[in-house]
C-alpha cells in the first residue's frame, strides 16, 4: 500500500474518531458514535498492517488479536459499579504503552533525525516517556484507590509539593542531559532515570489525592494518556495520533475543568491534593444535635402518599449495589402516578456520569434522570427526596456555612422538600471529611442499614 | 350534657355548625346531640341523616334552647323575631356557647351572657398557634372565602381569567390584584392563578412575600424603608400615614391596569382599611370586578355595599358578606370538624363534661364570657421573632466584598497577562526555529485540540463515563507506534518492548469500546 492511501486511511479515521466523539452529545446517537470509532481504528489498523513488510507482521498479528480478546473478555465481565477502576486501569495501559514505544522510538528511531529536527523529536520522546510514566503509576494508584486496595484518603507527606517540585526539576536537569549526550548509552540511563522519578511522582501525586476528587483525578488521567500519545504522534511524525492524542486530552481537560466547577474548587488545588484533612471546624457545633430515625413501613407510607419523589443516588448505592432496586421501586412508585425522578450531581460516584450509567444499567429511564441544574429549583415542591449513599453532595453547609470546607460548591437543594429520607450506613462522614448538617434538619429522617437492604424492603413494602 | 343545634336565623346563612359525621363523633366523646329540625337543610343534610347517627331533632326552636347544656352554632346569637326573644334569652343560665362572637365588636352581647352566666367560647378569638391550627375556623373559612372571591368575579368578568390565541382572535390574560395576603388572600391567589389569570398581590407584611410568590402571584412590592406591617399574632397592624400613601400611589396605579381587584385587608379589633377610593374605581376599565371580601366591616372599597352587588362607574362592586355561606356544605363540613377540635379538647375525658381550663393558652383565648364575667381580650400574645443570623455567619459587608471582587480581578488580569506573554514567546520560539516537518505536526495539533474543545463541550454529561471509556478506547491507537516498530524491530529489547507495547494498547482499543458498547446499549428512554 502506498503511503498516500495510509495517509488518507489516517485522515478518515481521525475524521471518524471526531464523529465517534461528536456522538456523545446526545443518547440516541451515542451508539453509532461508538461504531465510528470502532471503524476508525479498525481502518488505521488495517491501513498500518497492510503497509508493514517482513517478519513483524505475525508477532503484530498476534499481540493485536490477544491483547483485543483479553480487553473484550475483561470489558464483558467487569460490573458498571467497578467501572471506575476498569477505566484508571486501561489509562495505565496507555501510559505504559507510551514508555514503551518512547524508548523503542530512541533506540531504533523509525527514521533518522538531524540537527533541530533530532532535537525536537528527542524532546518529544523525552515529554512522551515523562507522562506516559505518569499515567501510567498514576492510573494504577487511583485505581487501587477506587477498587478499595489502596487507602482512598489522601497520604499528605510533610513538603510534599517540594518533593514534587524537585522530582521535576531533576527530570528537567535529566532532559537537559539527555538531550546533550551524543551516547545512546548515557541517553539510555538519562531516559531510565527519569522514567523511574516521572513513575515515583505520579505515585505520589494520586496518594496525595482523597477519594471524593476521584472523578477529577480519573479524567485527568484520562486528559494524560491523551498527551502521551500526541507527543509519540510528534516522535514518530504520526498526524492520527497527534490528533487523537489532541481529542483525547483536550477531552479529559475538559471533564476536569467541569468536575472542579461541580466543586467549586479550583483545579491545582484538586492536583495538589491533600483535601479532606483539615475540615472538622464545624463539626464541632453540631455534636449536640440529634437525627430522627424512621423505618421502613414509615417511608413506605410517605412514598405511598407523595406526589412526587426525587431520588438523589450517590457512591454509596454503587458500593451496595441498590441501583436495580432502585429501579424496581421507580417502576412501582411511577405505576402508581408519583411523579419519580433523579437528581444527579456532577461528582457524584467516582467518574463523571458515574451515576448515570448505573441507573442506566439497571434500565431507568433516562429522561427521569436529571442534572443538578435542572432539578435544584423543583426541591421546594417535592414531597420526598430519598438520599441513598450522598452525602457531601447534598451537604447544606456548602450553601449555608461560610466556613466550612466545602463551602460554595453547588450541592443539590434536597433540604427544601418537604422531607428528606437519608439511606446511610452510619453516621460517618463524606469523602470530604465534612460534618453533614443535612441529617440534623427537622425535615430529614435517617433510615440506617445497607442501602440494598433497605431499598428491597422498601421494595418489598411498596408491593404489599 | 346535651348539645344544642340551632338553625342559623341570620339572613342568608347557609352553614349548620354540626353535621351528621361530626355529630357522631361527638356522641363519642359522651355528649348527646340534639338538632332544630332543618337545621343543616340549606348544607343539604336532612334530619334523618342527624338521626341515623344517634342524634335526636328538637320538638321545636324553644325546647331546644332551653333543653340544651352546650349551644353549637355559627353567627353570634342575635333577637329572634319569630319567637320575639334574643337567643341569649333562650339559652338556659350557667350553659355552654360555642360560635362566632366578634368580642371587640359586639360587648353587649358579651356583657348579656355575662348577665345570663353563660360560658362563651368566641371561634374567632382562637389563639393563632400551631396547636390550635385544627380549631381555627377562620382560617378555614376563609380559605373558602378566597376561593368563592374569585369564582364570583368570574361570573361577574366578561372575559376568559386565561389568556387564549384562536382561531378567532386573541384574547389577553386577566390580570387579578389581591390586597392583603391572609388566608383569603393566599387561597384567592391559587384560585386566580390555576384559573389562568396574572396575579399580583399586595401585603404590608413582608413576611408573607414568600407565601405569595408560592402561590404563583408576583408580590408588589413598596420602595419604603423598613416599616413592617407584622403585628401580634401574624395578623397586620395599622401602618403609619406615609406608609399609607405610597401604598394607595400604588393601587391607583395598579388600579388602571388590572381587571379584576380582590381586597382582603382586615386589622384585628379595627374597622377595614379603606383602600379603594372612588377615583381609583372611576379609572379602571369598564367592565372591571372588584370583589370586597371586608366588605362586612365596612369595606376595603369607598363604593362597597356590604351583601349587595353594584354597578359604579361600570366597574362591577362585589360585597358580598356571606361568602363561605355561599358554599355551604364545604362551609359547614369544616366548621363542623373545627368545632369537633374544639370539643375534644374541652372534653379530655371523654365523658361528655366539658372543663373549662383557663391556664391553657388555647381555651383561655377562645373564653370570652366565664363565671359571670367578661374575660375578653385575653392576655396578649408575643409578636412573631424572625431567628437572627447566627453570629459569624453575616455576610460580609458590601465593601469587603468589592475590595475581594477587585482583588481577584487583579489577580486574573494578572495571570492572564504572564498566560498570553508565554504563549506568544512559545509561539515566537517554536516558528522561528522549529523545522518545517514539525511546523506541519504542530498545526494538526493545534487544530485537533480545537476540535477536541468544540466537540467535547456539547456531550451530555450523563454520557461523561461512556465518553472517558471512549476516548480511552481511541487513545489505543497508540498501538499504531507501537506497530510500526514490532515491525522493524532489530533487537530483541526493542521488538519484546513493542510487542508489549502493541498487546497492552489492543486490550485498550478492544476493551474500551467493548465496555462503551455495553453501556450505551443500557441506556433506552
Amino acid at each position: 500500500m502506498s503511503t498516500g492511501l495510509v495517509s488518507v486511511a489516517y485522515v478518515v479515521a481521525s475524521v471518524l474518531f471526531i464523529l465517534s466523539l461528536g456522538g456523545l452529545s446526545h443518547q440516541e446517537s451515542a451508539r453509532r458514535g461508538n461504531l465510528y470509532g470502532v471503524a476508525g481504528i479498525l481502518i488505521a489498523l488495517i491501513a498500518t498492517v497492510a503497509n508493514v513488510s517482513g517478519g513483524g507482521l505475525i508477532a503484530i498479528v498476534i499481540a493485536v488479536l490477544v491483547g483485543a480478546s483479553v480487553g473484550i473478555a475483561i470489558a464483558n465481565k467487569v460490573e458498571m459499579t467497578q467501572m471506575p477502576q476498569l477505566v484508571a486501569l486501561l489509562h495505565s495501559f496507555v501510559g505504559l504503552a507510551a514508555v514503551f514505544v518512547g524508548f523503542a522510538g530512541y533506540i531504533e528511531p523509525l527514521k533518522v533525525t538531524v540537527g533541530t529536527e533530532h532535537t525536537i523529536k528527542l524532546v518529544e520522546i523525552f515529554v512522551g516517556i515523562f507522562i506516559g510514566a505518569i499515567t501510567f503509576t498514576g492510573s494504577l494508584v487511583a485505581c487501587g484507590k477506587l477498587d478499595g486496595r489502596i487507602d482512598s484518603k489522601a497520604l499528605t507527606l510533610p513538603g510534599r509539593h517540594l518533593m514534587n517540585l524537585a522530582a521535576v526539576v531533576v527530570s528537567v536537569l535529566l532532559g537537559a542531559w539527555f538531550l546533550g549526550t551524543e551516547s545512546l548509552a548515557l541517553g539510555l540511563i538519562a531516559l531510565v532515570l527519569m522514567t523511574l522519578i516521572a513513575c515515583v511522582l505520579g505515585i505520589h501525586l494520586i496518594m496525595a489525592i482523597g477519594g471524593a476528587d476521584m472523578p477529577v483525578v480519573v479524567s485527568m488521567l484520562n486528559s494524560y494518556s491523551g498527551w502521551a500519545a500526541a507527543s509519540i504522534g510528534f516522535m514518530l511524525g504520526n498526524d492520527l495520533l497527534i490528533v487523537t492524542g489532541a481529542l483525547v486530552g483536550s477531552s479529559g481537560a475538559i471533564l476536569s475543568y467541569i468536575m472542579c466547577k461541580a466543586m467549586n474548587r479550583s483545579f491545582i488545588s484538586v492536583i495538589l491534593g491533600g483535601f479532606g484533612q483539615t475540615s472538622s471546624s464545624s463539626a464541632a457545633a453540631d455534636s449536640d444535635q440529634s437525627v430522627h430515625e424512621t423505618t421502613v413501613d414509615e417511608v413506605c407510607e410517605e412514598l405511598r402518599n407523595a406526589e412526587s419523589v426525587i431520588i438523589v443516588p450517590g457512591y454509596g448505592m454503587a458500593v451496595a449495589q441498590a441501583q436495580s432496586g432502585v429501579s424496581d421501586m421507580t417502576k412501582l412508585l411511577r405505576e402508581r402516578g408519583v411523579n419519580v425522578r433523579f437528581g444527579i450531581h456532577p461528582v457524584a460516584g467516582r467518574l463523571p456520569g458515574h451515576m448515570n450509567v448505573l441507573l442506566a444499567e439497571a434500565h431507568v429511564p433516562y429522561d427521569i434522570v436529571l442534572e443538578m441544574d435542572e432539578i435544584n429549583d423543583d426541591f421546594p415542591d417535592t414531597d420526598v427526596v430519598l438520599v441513598i449513599g450522598a452525602n457531601d453532595t447534598v451537604n447544606p453547609a456548602a450553601a449555608e456555612d461560610p466556613g466550612s470546607p466545602i463551602a460554595g460548591m453547588p450541592v443539590l437543594e434536597v433540604w427544601k422538600s418537604h422531607q428528606v429520607v437519608i439511606l446511610k450506613r452510619g453516621m460517618a462522614t463524606g469523602y470530604s471529611g465534612v460534618e453533614n448538617p443535612l441529617f440534623f434538619k427537622d425535615n430529614a429522617r435517617m433510615l440506617f442499614g445497607d442501602a440494598k437492604d433497605s431499598i428491597d424492603k422498601l421494595v418489598s413494602g411498596l408491593r404489599g | 350534657m346535651k348539645l344544642g343545634i340551632p338553625k342559623e336565623i341570620f339572613t342568608d346563612e347557609r352553614r349548620v355548625a354540626v353535621t351528621p359525621p361530626s355529630a357522631h363523633k361527638l356522641i363519642d366523646l359522651g355528649y348527646e346531640v340534639i338538632v332544630e329540625a332543618g337545621a343543616g337543610e340549606a348544607a343539604h343534610y336532612r334530619d334523618a341523616a342527624y338521626e341515623a347517627v344517634g342524634a335526636s331533632i328538637a320538638v321545636d326552636t324553644r325546647s331546644l334552647w332551653q333543653e340544651a347544656d352546650f349551644i353549637l352554632k355559627v353567627r353570634a346569637p342575635i333577637e329572634n323575631p319569630s319567637l320575639g326573644a334574643h337567643e341569649v334569652d333562650l339559652m338556659k343560665e350557667g350553659a355552654f356557647l360555642a360560635s362566632y362572637i366578634w368580642p371587640a365588636q359586639n360587648p353587649k352581647l358579651l356583657e348579656k351572657l355575662a348577665a345570663r352566666n353563660i360560658t362563651a367560647f368566641a371561634i374567632d378569638s382562637l389563639p393563632r398557634i400551631s396547636r390550635a391550627q385544627k380549631m381555627d375556623a377562620l382560617s378555614a373559612m376563609a380559605n373558602i372565602a378566597g376561593y368563592r372571591a374569585v369564582i364570583e368575579a368570574a361570573n361577574h368578568f366578561g372575559r376568559f381569567f386565561t389568556g387564549q390565541v384562536t382561531a378567532a382572535g386573541k384574547v389577553p390574560p386577566a390580570k387579578v390584584m389581591v390586597i392583603g395576603a391572609g388566608v383569603a388572600g393566599l387561597a384567592a391567589v391559587g384560585a386566580a392563578n390555576s384559573l389562568g389569570a396574572v396575579v399580583r398581590a399586595f401585603d404590608t407584611r413582608l413576611e408573607v412575600k414568600e407565601q405569595i410568590e408560592s402561590m404563583g402571584a408576583e408580590f408588589l412590592e413598596l420602595d419604603f424603608g423598613e416599616e413592617e406591617g407584622s403585628g401580634a399574632g401574624g395578623y397586620a397592624k395599622q401602618m403609619s400615614d406615609e406608609f399609607i400613601k405610597a401604598e394607595m400611589a400604588l393601587f391607583a396605579e395598579q388600579a388602571k391596569e388590572v381587571d379584576i381587584i380582590i381586597t382582603t385587608a382586615l386589622i384585628p379589633g379595627k374597622p377595614a382599611p379603606r383602600l379603594i377610593t372612588a377615583d381609583m374605581v372611576k379609572s379602571m376599565k369598564p367592565g372591571s370586578v372588584i370583589v370586597d371580601l371586608a366588605s362586612e366591616r365596612g369595606g376595603n372599597c369607598e363604593l362597597t355595599e356590604p351583601g349587595q352587588v353594584v354597578e359604579q362607574h361600570g366597574v362591577t362592586v362585589i360585597g358580598y358578606t356571606d361568602l363561605p355561606s355561599r358554599m355551604a356544605k364545604v362551609a359547614s363540613d369544616l366548621y363542623a370538624t373545627n368545632l369537633f377540635h374544639l370539643l375534644t379538647e374541652l372534653t379530655p375525658e371523654k365523658n361528655g363534661e366539658p372543663q373549662v381550663n383557663m391556664e391553657d393558652d388555647v381555651i383561655r383565648g377562645l373564653t370570652v364570657v366565664h363565671g359571670g364575667d367578661v374575660t375578653w381580650p385575653p392576655p396578649q400574645p408575643e409578636a412573631p421573632v424572625s431567628p437572627k443570623p447566627a453570629p459569624g455567619t453575616e455576610e460580609p459587608s458590601a465593601e469587603q466584598k468589592e475590595a475581594a471582587r477587585k482583588e481577584s480581578a487583579r489577580r486574573s488580569l494578572i495571570g492572564k497577562g504572564v498566560l498570553l506573554l508565554v504563549t506568544v514567546a512559545a509561539l515566537y520560539g517554536v516558528g522561528a526555529h522549529a523545522p518545517e516537518s514539525f511546523l506541519r505536526h504542530f498545526t494538526v495539533f493545534v487544530l485537533a485540540c480545537f476540535i477536541g474543545w468544540q466537540v467535547i463541550w456539547n456531550v451530555t454529561p450523563s454520557l461523561h463515563t461512556p465518553l472517558m471509556s471512549v476516548t480511552n478506547a481511541i487513545s489505543g491507537i497508540i498501538v499504531i507506534g507501537a506497530m510500526l516498530h514490532l515491525a522493524q524491530a532489530e533487537s530483541v529489547a526493542v521488538g519484546i518492548m513493542a510487542f508489549v507495547a502493541v498487546l497492552i494498547a489492543s486490550i485498550n482499543v478492544g476493551g474500551g469500546f467493548r465496555v462503551t458498547h455495553r453501556m450505551l446499549k443500557m441506556f433506552r428512554k
